[in-house]
This record gives C-alpha cells, structure tokens and sequence, in this order.
C-alpha cells in the first residue's frame, strides 16, 4: 500500500516536472528580452568598430577597451601608456559612490530604526512620507537641489539671515554637492531594507542585552547591528550601485569638473559627437566592477549565514 | 522609610498605568533573601508587569522597589544587579552558546578569557557543556530554555527573574525543568522570583506564593496555605480543583458553620471571619476530601446519584448530582481503591465530607 502510494506521489511528481518547463516560459521570456538582451548588445557593441556619426560598423575590434586603458599619443603611434583620465573618473564615482552611501546610512538607519519602532498603525504613514519624493521626476528633484543649495538659494539666505555666515557658501559645483544630490535621490533604498530588517528584529534581544548590564551603544554594536546586517548591506548596494552609473547629479550638481562614469556613458551615445563602442565598454567595465562587488557580499553574506546556523 | 537590609525585594505601593488603563493597584510585598517566590495568576493579571518593573524594563508610575534596601525603580536596567529568564529565552542568536553566558560577565568587566572560563563552568553546570561551540538554533527548546538560564546565572546577580521559562516546553520536559530549576536554586542560594500562570508548577516549586488576579495581589502564603486556605473565591478557584457552592449560613460556632446548601441539605464546615448567621456566601471544599459510600455515615450525609466517572490516571474522578441540589466532584486516588468505593453511573449513593474540609469564603 505505501509502495502504492510512494508511486502514485512520483507519477503525479512528472506530471509537474512536464509543466514546469511550460509555466516558467514567461519568467525566461522576461529575463531574457530585459536582462540578457540588452547586456549581450552591449557586450558585441563594445567590440566593434566606431561609426564617427555614432552608430557601429561590424567589424570586431578591441579599440573601445584600448582607448579607456591605454594613452597611445594623438597619432596612435607612440608606445601605451597608462591611460589614466578614465580610471581617474572611474575613481572619483566609486568614491563619490561610497560618499553619498555612507551619508544615506548615516542618516538612513536612524530613519530606518525610528519607523520600525513606532506603533504599529502610523509605521506605514512614516514609510510613505519618505517614499512621497519618488512620485516627483527625479530631474525635477535635481534640479530643485541645485535651486536649494545655489549662492542665492534658501539654504544660503537662510544661514546668512541667521547670523552664522556673512557670504555665502560654494556648495553647488562641488564634489559635496553631488554626494548631497546622490543621497536624496536614493535615500529611501536604504531607508525602506533597513526598516523591513529593523521591523523583524526582535526586540527582546535589547531587552536580554541591557538585562546583561550592556549600554544603549553596546547593545547597538554587539546585538542590534549584527542582527540587522542584511538589510544594512542591501540597503548599501542599492544606493552605491545606482549612485556610481548616475549621470543626472553628477551633471546638473557637479559640474564639468566633477564627471561621472555615468556622465562619460551618456555623453558617447547623445548627439553625433559619441563613440558607441568606447560607451559599450564603458558600461561593461561599470558592470564588471558593479558584479564583482555583489559577489563579494554575497559570499559574505553567505559566510555569516553559514556561522550563524 | 529605609529598606531592610536583608530583603531582597521589597515592593512598596507599586502602581503601574498605562494610559486609563491601571495594570497594577497598588501592590505591596516583601521577598525574602533566598527565597523561591513565584508570582501566580491568569494572563493580564499584572504578574509580569511587576516582574518587568522588578527588571527594569517598565517604570513604576507611583512607588518603590527596593533592592537589599536599596531603591532601584530609577535605575535603568543595565544598572540594576538582576538578571532575567526570558519567556522566548532571547539568545543572541548570531553568538555561540559560549558566548551568549559570557556576554553578562564581558559586559560587568571580565576580561574576555575570564568570562569565557567562567561560562564555561556554567554550562557545565546545566549539563551543556558539549554544546558550547554551537549557536543556539542548532539547540532543543530545553537546551536553549537551560543557556538562558546559565547566561542569567553567570553573572551571579543578586536576584533572578524567571518570565514564565517552561511555558513553551512539553509537560515531561516541564516537569524535569521544574525539578531542575528547584535544585539549581537551593545551590546557588539566589532569590528566584518565578512568573506563571499554572498553578500546579507554582505549588510544586515554590517557597512562597503571590496569587494575582486583575491587578491586585488575592493572597500572599505557602504553597499549603494558598491551597488548604484560600482566602477568596478566586484563589480557590484559580489554585486547583474545588467543588464551589453557594450556601446560606444557619449558625455560626466557635469557627464553624452550619450551611444550608439547598434541596434540603446541610454540611458543617469552617467559618471565616466577618460571617454571621444569615450570610450567602460560598463553600469550596476540595474534591479529594470527598469520599462515597453506599449507606450515610454519619449525620450529614448529602444523597445522589453517580452521573460519571472520569478516569484522569491517578484518580478517579465522581460526578454526583444530589438530589435537588447542585452537583458535586468527587476525587478518589486509584491508590485507596481499598478504602473508597467507586459506585457505577446511576447508583444511588451518599457523599460524605471529612471533618474541617469545608471552607467558607469571602467573595
């Protein structure tokens, strides 16, 4: 009776498999015309040849990739050198990346952890209230900033009106202009995985660790953080990332000085001036560095997963 | 007023509100140095408001709490040389066991090897010793429910706080634990105060027992006492197992009562205070201080009839409708088979009360 039954479990285990393959056929549909589609496109484009009026001739060629690495004189004909002005942008949006991250923490997870320990009713109200910036375009948003942060804008006027400075300060057209400008469009990415890992954290751990003559900052550091971590590294990630390929704050904030990775992609594909091959290699360097560092945290987190049981 | 010394908790006129809400009225009790003291009551009775203000983690709205005499309801908790078992346990889950102890004794300034020595001598205390390297999800519910316990103990606090602990193990495991908790506290000589609502558990650990009921403490006593004894309706109801029934008083003499108990019956039982002829009140009298038989035995033999028998394991439980009268439970200990009949459903028989079992109570 029980081989019976195993059997008929099996059989009916098959029938599943068959449509299986079936069902999923729209996730793969998806995956592949959005996801693998465009990274393929953009994996051939940067082998081929430049047309000068934008536009690709199919020819393969790894010129793209020479031209972000390699200086080979004005002619092409002189000895590769290090080609830095490439890598010194690439720099600056990792650091300028990292800077607008480690203000969204600094600033998100205090967010984060008062949201989720308010009462349960008005948790909502508070997570609305921080996502209400996202309903308005994030050009429009930038360019408010820019309008807030200027010589002659409420910020300026207002700490002149107070007393604390006589002449306004440069904030717009600097590198701490733009870390202001990448903070406050991706905030809430930080805000929003903290608050749902704040939300489950359980409380009676503080309780147990001040319980065990821990202070307010120990319980933080030794309990609360350890227990909050991946939505901490989710959070980070989905504020570096976009930060790092961003080219509306860079611009409008930053100015010429402060070029983006971003910047440097878009400019290739606008107008006639671009160069699709180099902007295609651009975009894979970007991708590349962007994967290697969510491997690593995966791996980390994954490491953590398998000490914590 | 300064506390004594030698008290190891002294609770003085604590009241607890939240809001409209009064979670505690008033509520005075004094625990002794190395005591086994339980706090008994149904959920929402307040018993664990007064244990989380004990701890810290509540403020006390109006009074004291009074640690060795010294006051202690400003301090915040990591201040306060108590510890706590929690309900759920709480373990650091991302710590090894090893670590979970030690984070008490780090924490009061053990260096880190000091600390770990001495979790480790904890653990072996508790049996888990083995277990040090793992993280407390790789643990049995009664494996983290006794690091809990450990971690609480390590720091050698002056008091310990137990917040229903057993309440999520299996009645074996329970039983074990009770045991375990009542020896672990005669060794180490530190007051337990215990949070439950089974009443069985409290009888059987306790030194000495606070019955909470609404806020407000019903009865403060031995475990003896609490049950032989209760003060009140609720008490005798809560602790235990009792025939409950409304009775008019006839006479009152040299602490006892004459009772009528309706359908013409009368019983003879013990009087309280403040109860004169005439009174309505209420009788408990234990089921086991029952017994049947098939012809009266004395003057006030009640008459029924055997509606059912319950087997619980140990005892038999009776249910006797008396004749125009209410019904009583009757519980005969299938070790005294010997001495007390057991009578089929439908017989016509007779309940009888052993002297002084019965008990008069205020409401």
């Amino acid at each position: 009776m029980a081989a019976g039954a195993a059997s008929g479990g099996s059989a009916r285990a098959d029938t599943y498999k068959d449509a299986r393959g079936w069902l999923l056929l729209p996730s793969w549909a998806v995956l592949g015309i959005f996801v693998l589609g465009p990274v393929c496109m953009m994996l051939i484009y940067s082998f081929l040849t430049k047309e000068f009026r934008g536009g690709v001739i199919w020819e393969p060629s790894l010129a793209a990739y020479d031209q972000f690495f390699f200086d080979r004189g004005l002619f092409g004909d002189e000895p590769p050198k290090l080609e830095w002005t490439y890598i010194t942008i690439f720099w600056r949006s990792i650091w300028q990346a990292g800077a607008a991250t480690l203000l969204s923490l600094l600033i998100g997870f205090p967010t984060a952890y008062f949201i989720a320990t308010r009462p349960e009713n008005v948790r909502p109200v508070w997570v609305f209230l921080i996502t209400i910036p996202y309903w308005v375009n994030l050009l429009i948003r930038t360019v408010s900033m820019k309008f807030l942060l200027r010589d002659q804008g409420p910020l300026n006027d207002f700490l002149i009106g107070t007393g604390l400075i006589d002449s306004p300060i440069h904030i717009v057209n600097t590198n701490f202009a733009v870390q202001l400008g990448l903070f406050y469009s991706y905030l809430p990415f930080m805000v929003l995985p903290i608050y749902a890992a704040v939300e489950r954290y359980n409380f009676s751990l503080s309780e147990a660790a001040a319980d065990l003559y821990a202070s307010k900052w120990t319980t933080l550091r030794r309990i609360v953080l350890p227990a909050v971590k991946p939505g901490v590294v989710a959070g980070c990630i989905l504020v570096f990332v976009p930060s790092m390929g961003s080219f509306l704050a860079p611009d409008l904030l930053g100015g010429a000085k402060n070029f983006m990775i971003g910047s440097l992609i878009e400019e290739q594909f606008k107008g006639n001036a671009g160069n699709w091959p180099f902007g295609a290699a651009a975009s894979m360097i970007l991708l590349t560095m962007v994967l290697i560092i969510l491997m690593f945290s995966a791996r980390q987190q994954a490491k953590a997963d398998k000490a914590g049981g | 007023m300064p506390g004594n010394k030698t008290d190891a908790i002294d609770v003085r006129n604590a009241v607890k509100r939240y809001g409209d809400f009064t979670a505690l009225k008033r509520i005075s009790l004094t625990i002794k140095d190395n005591e086994f003291f339980t706090l008994l009551g149904p959920s929402g009775c307040g018993k664990t408001t007064l244990l989380r203000m004990i701890a810290g983690f509540e403020d006390v709205t109006e009074g004291e709490i009074l640690l060795f005499g010294d006051e202690i309801e400003s301090l915040p908790p990591h201040q306060r040389p108590v510890n706590t078992v929690f309900q759920n346990y709480a373990l650091f889950p991302h710590m090894t066991i090893l670590d979970n102890v030690a984070f008490g004794l780090e924490m009061r300034g053990k260096s880190k090897s000091a600390a770990r020595k001495r979790a480790g001598e904890m653990l072996e205390l508790v049996q888990l010793s083995q277990f040090a390297a793992r993280k407390p999800s790789q643990l049995s519910g009664g494996q983290q429910q006794r690091v809990a316990l450990a971690r609480a103990l390590a720091p050698q606090p002056k008091v310990l706080l137990l917040d229903e602990p057993l309440s999520a193990l299996d009645l074996k495991l329970r039983k074990q634990m009770q045991l375990e908790l009542k020896h672990l506290q005669r060794e180490t000589g530190i007051t337990f105060i215990f949070v439950t609502h089974d009443q069985e558990e409290a009888l059987t650990m306790s030194d000495r027992i606070a019955v909470m009921s609404a806020g407000e403490m019903q009865q403060l006593g031995t475990p003896t006492e609490i049950y032989e004894q209760p003060r009140n309706m609720f008490v005798a109801d809560f602790i235990g197992e009792t025939n409950l029934l409304e009775v008019s008083v006839d006479q009152v003499m040299n602490g006892r009562a004459v009772c009528h108990l309706g359908g013409g019956h009368a019983l003879t039982c013990n009087s309280v205070d403040g109860i004169g002829a005439g009174a309505k009140v209420h009788m408990s009298v234990r089921p086991e201080r029952l017994f049947m038989s098939d012809v009266p035995v004395e003057a006030e033999s009640l008459k029924g009839r055997v509606a059912e028998n319950i087997f619980v394991g140990t005892d038999i439980s009776t249910l006797v409708d008396l004749a125009e009268g209410p019904q009583f439970i009757v519980r005969t200990s299938n070790s005294d088979r010997g001495n007390k009949r057991i009578f089929e459903p439908g017989s016509e028989i007779f309940v009888n009360m052993e002297l002084g079992a019965g008990r008069l109570l205020m409401d």
